[in-house]
């Protein structure tokens, strides 16, 4: 499924879904998980060979959720394209339930690597991508990182490296709102020119507008060189999605209340 | 022991498809006919060792049997979150080997030194700790770690260490072996010390104590079976490691007896480096010789705890 107007509606159902278990679950990093929606429907909708049916399958495609604070957009995902019963979702964050703050190993079917300390993930995609190379399986590696996570420096050991190797079934799309914990991201480290960094180090680098899901979706499909690779560089806002959150950091810790479930809802869903 | 490391690797690699190594830029030549027989299983990850550990556990999640291999510091304490995080706590079988550990880099200074790595390494869950002896238990060392299905670190020497095993003896994680029978004292050897405990043990005999003396290479687990069955047979255990006091084989003993509430323990006495850097320069032997563990240092504390 490629339709635009179906694709613009499983964001705002799962914008809406995450609106809903951060209330329920008073839980923080509800606008990190909102500026990565997009990006995460156009890779299950479109993009990534992987089912419930081939989440232990040597050949399947990988992704890497690396911004694990945020993976309450992942769970959100998953759920909806059958991973799990939608109906867990109620219980994320509740003993017991499978659904941690932030994913355990093999929390739920679906979530392929522990994340949370930021900086792991594109090593660990590395040695995934590597290794579709040395067992000759082909399949793709998908790595979802945040701005704020591009300043450990194990992440520039990584990209320093991929290149070398020539994987090109490598994939990482950075979300690239601008925030993080405490303020403006290109404010505390200079982020700028952030693909340009990308692309210095040998990547083949590729900025899009991170809610523009088209254009997200040819960004994944497009023709890139065979053993470079793939840099996507998703411009997005911290919060999309919901007027009241979106740009506003407060929200990096704020979870909403039940009146605000209420405006959220019209603002999302209203028109659908 | 370097050598003995590469060559056994090359055994591994053929009878193993799954072996891959990942250098951080180390072993100049010494890999040289890993790499033209196995050109896509040989790695140099470069001065980079937070993402060599990370896409190690990636490559193990996918079936394949990564061996990381570095200077000891570098591939223990420098990229200590990404040893936790991806391959601890995911359960990868990666095997992390660490070379010019203890004092092995003495001259290099301490940057170089690794006498906390036992103690860094054993308090991850899951994580095996084996310090080899010799080249010998090095290659019996590497194939029980392969046979292992979880995390395995291993700490080596670097070259020209004393030869006690011409051939690998046996060896299982978990299990300590006797090398020489005795009574009253058992010195607990963790390590390339265990040529220390034997000639310590060699000079004691002459003042008529005749120690038992074991091979501890597996540091965690420990053989409790064994050390248990040791303390209730000996007046004094001995522990040696070219290691800090604080948390390294000495300290895992020390909880081990502890914890098993003998009515009677033994006295413990641990051989190992003092809670300070070193900062003479000069070789293995000085520095060894300026922590007390050289083999007359040890046999005369030993003489004076069972004089008391």
């Amino acid at each position: 499924m490629s339709d635009p107007a179906e694709l613009d509606l499983v964001s705002r159902q799962v914008r809406f879904s995450l609106i809903e278990i951060s209330n329920r679950a008073q839980t923080a990093h509800l606008a990190g998980a909102l500026s990565c929606v997009d990006l995460l429907v156009a890779l299950y909708w479109t993009r990534l060979r992987i089912t419930p049916g081939t989440v232990t399958d040597p050949a399947r495609d990988r992704l890497i959720f690396s911004k694990g604070h945020a993976i309450s957009a992942l769970y959100t995902v998953l759920a909806k394209r059958g991973f799990f019963p939608e109906e867990n979702l109620a219980r994320y964050n509740e003993e017991g339930a499978g659904l941690p703050e932030q994913p355990s190993p093999g929390c739920v079917p679906g979530v392929e690597w522990a994340t949370g300390s930021l900086g792991h993930g594109l090593g660990v995609g590395i040695g995934m991508a590597l290794a579709s190379r040395i067992q000759a399986t082909p399949y793709r590696t998908y790595v979802v990182m945040s701005d704020g996570e591009c300043q450990e420096g194990s992440v520039w050991e990584a990209a320093m490296l991929a290149p070398k190797l020539g994987l090109g079934s490598l994939t990482i799309l950075v979300d690239f709102n601008k925030w993080q914990a405490t303020g403006r991201s290109t404010e505390i480290m200079q982020m700028e020119p952030l693909a340009a960094k990308w692309q210095s180090f040998g990547w083949c680098a590729r900025e899009v507008d991170g809610h523009d899901l088209p254009a997200i979706v040819n960004a994944l499909h497009a023709e890139t060189p065979p053993d470079q690779p793939l840099a996507i560089i998703a411009n997005t806002i911290k919060g999309r999605g919901v007027s009241f959150i979106q740009d506003d950091n407060n929200w990096h810790y704020r979870s909403p209340s039940a009146e605000e479930v209420v405006k959220a809802r019209q603002e999302l869903l209203s028109h659908a | 022991m370097r050598n003995a490391f590469a060559d056994e690797l090359l055994k591994l690699a053929r009878e193993d498809s799954r072996v891959v190594i990942l250098s951080g830029d180390i072993g100049n030549r010494l890999f040289d006919k890993f790499k033209a027989e196995f050109p896509d299983r040989f790695y140099n990850c470069g001065v980079a060792e937070a993402n060599l550990i990370s896409m190690s556990a990636g490559l193990a999640s996918c079936g394949l049997r990564p061996i990381a291999y570095t200077i000891t510091p570098f591939i223990t304490t420098r990229c200590l979150e990404q040893i936790k995080v991806d391959v601890c706590y995911h359960e990868m079988p990666v095997l992390i080997v660490g070379t010019g550990s203890g004092l092995s880099y003495a001259s290099l200074g301490s940057t170089h030194h690794s006498f906390e790595d036992l103690a860094i390494m054993r308090v991850l869950p899951g994580m095996a700790v084996l310090a080899p002896a010799d080249s010998g238990e090095l290659r019996s060392c590497m194939r029980a770690a392969l046979r292992q299905n979880g995390p395995v670190y291993i700490r080596i020497g670097k070259k020209g260490e004393p030869v006690i095993f011409p051939e690998p003896p046996p060896f299982e994680i978990g299990k300590w072996n006797i090398m020489e029978p005795g009574e009253r004292v058992t010195l607990l050897a963790c390590g390339t010390l265990l040529p220390i405990a034997l000639e310590a043990a060699a000079m004691l005999r002459f003042s008529e104590v005749n120690p038992q003396v074991a091979r501890c290479a597996s540091v965690k687990p420990l053989d409790a079976d064994f050390l248990l069955k040791a303390a209730a047979e000996s007046d004094l255990l001995v522990t040696l490691e070219e290691h800090s006091l604080a948390g390294g084989f000495g300290s895992a003993v020390a909880e081990l007896l502890l914890d098993a509430d003998l009515p009677h323990p033994p006295r413990l006495f641990r051989a190992g480096i003092p809670d300070h850097f070193l900062h003479d320069c000069g070789e293995q032997d000085h520095a060894r010789t300026l922590c007390g563990l050289d083999a007359r240092s040890i046999a005369n504390r030993i003489l004076k705890l069972l004089a008391k």
